[in-house]
């Protein structure tokens, strides 16, 4: 009975926050990194899945997908479709240098209380369609409640600020780095190794910074891609130094997925409490 | 006046001071699909430091709006190494691809002296790539190496 009841506490905390406990990966697999000429094209997979880079439960979303040039204009993406696993785009990289491509999203998840009853704010809106009606819930298929429809006698509002980028570099001819700067908002990817000049053997550096400072003590998770032809998954979890650089000697070529969170207090919309942000990127690292 | 000239044109072509010269033997592959090797000869000076391009040896027939470059960033060692930042075509670097055979390369005269490392790399289409080193101190030294697949041997003679 205690047991059952602890099992339903944690499994209620589990879906309150289903994106930080949840295994599933976001990623995007570029066709190559390094590209010769302004006639060249770089195809890539987007989804999202557990292992590394199988695409084998849900496609990316590619109306999300931002291009910018290597001058920091934005491009776009041709060709784009989504299948039943993946989604797949193209980019024409018709000005030299180095591209950024990838997701930006924002949002805002929680709960709160009216008249005893939970309500929940974001996420997916609705709740499991085998609880869909029951006890006063809203049916299957309700729009996420947003924070302007939290009422003025609502109770224990608990609101998380969430926001996470997702996005992969590619070059043309040689590396530039205009849509490396970072923006000094949120957690950010600040490169002190070109992404595009990654090799075998080497040790690359990698600054992080929250909202334009470093971020020291913070857990990024590197995943080498290919799991299905070895035994371990060979994910590090690494940390990075009080000066916010992570070091990273890289033991063989091949794609690499990085991602790094962190939850803090600093929260910029009225009334959250929290920020969890992700930081996410697919890195091709070379052989010598 | 006009004999003058012509003397002048010729001493210019006559003499490219070398210091040395560069073998550089392409291997024959017995396969059934062939096609010649992408290939960039450059020195690396031995403490690091930019890279010089001697040679690179790539589509001899570009046609259309592709000139020839497309398949370059194969030669990955080189590309990294400054062959990104190369305009091409390049005079008295690039050229078309040559056949299984030794092939002689000068070794430039303004070489200055110092450690260097010979580098050269090939990648093949249907085939493999392949970086041979053969590190020498210019301007008295020899050096000698070989590839096992892509490459034959590479051998450095001064002058």
């Amino acid at each position: 009975m205690t047991l059952s009841r602890t099992r339903l506490l944690i499994a209620a905390a589990l879906l309150s926050v289903p994106a930080a406990v949840s295994a599933h990966r976001m990623w995007l697999l570029p066709s190559g990194t390094l590209f010769s000429g302004t006639d060249s094209w770089v195809t890539v997979d987007s989804a999202i899945s557990n292992d590394l880079f199988y695409p084998d439960h849900f496609p990316g979303r590619i109306e999300q997908v931002k291009v910018w040039q290597p001058d920091g204009t934005p491009g776009r993406i041709q060709n784009g479709a989504t299948g039943r696993y993946r989604s797949v785009f193209d980019v024409a990289l018709d000005k030299p240098g180095t591209w950024k491509i990838g997701t930006e999203m924002s949002g805002v998840m929680g709960s709160f209380k009216i008249d005893g009853v939970e309500k929940r704010v974001g996420g997916r809106g609705g709740p499991p369609p085998a609880m869909a009606g029951q006890s006063g819930r809203p049916a299957a298929g309700t729009p996420p409640l947003t924070v302007a429809d939290i009422p003025a006698n609502a109770t224990d509002v608990q609101l998380t600020e969430t926001w996470s980028r997702n996005e992969i570099f590619v070059t043309a001819g040689a590396p530039t780095t205009t849509v490396l700067k970072t923006t000094g908002k949120g957690l950010e990817f600040a490169p002190i190794t070109h992404p595009d000049g990654l090799v075998a053997g080497e040790t690359a550096r990698f600054r992080f910074l929250v909202d334009g400072k470093p971020a020291p003590n913070l857990k990024v998770t590197l995943v080498p891609g290919g799991k299905r032809y070895r035994d371990a998954e060979g994910a590090r979890e690494l940390t990075t130094g009080a000066d916010g650089v992570l070091a990273i000697e890289w033991p063989a070529a091949g794609m690499y997925w990085l991602n790094a969170t962190l939850t803090d207090s600093h929260a910029t919309l009225p009334r959250a409490t929290q920020r969890r942000m992700s930081y996410s990127t697919t890195l091709e690292v070379m052989t010598p | 006046m006009r004999l003058s000239s012509l003397a002048l044109v010729g001493t210019a072509i006559a003499a490219p001071a070398t210091a040395g010269t560069i073998n550089v033997t392409i291997p024959a592959q017995s396969v059934a699909e062939y096609h010649r090797p992408y290939v960039a000869i450059w020195l690396e000076p031995a403490a690091g430091g930019p890279a010089r391009t001697l040679a690179l040896w790539y589509n001899g027939k570009p046609g259309g709006k592709e000139p020839g470059t497309k398949w370059l960033p194969e030669l990955r060692a080189w590309w990294r190494k400054g062959g990104s930042s190369l305009a091409l075509p390049a005079n008295g670097v690039s050229g078309a691809t040559r056949a299984p055979g030794t092939h002689a390369i000068p070794l430039p005269a303004d070489l200055k002296p110092g450690a260097y490392i010979l580098n050269v790399e090939a990648a093949r289409e249907t085939g493999g790539r392949e970086l041979v080193r053969v590190p020498f101190t210019a301007p008295a030294d020899a050096g000698r190496a070989a590839g096992t697949h892509e490459l034959g041997s590479v051998t450095l003679t001064p002058r």
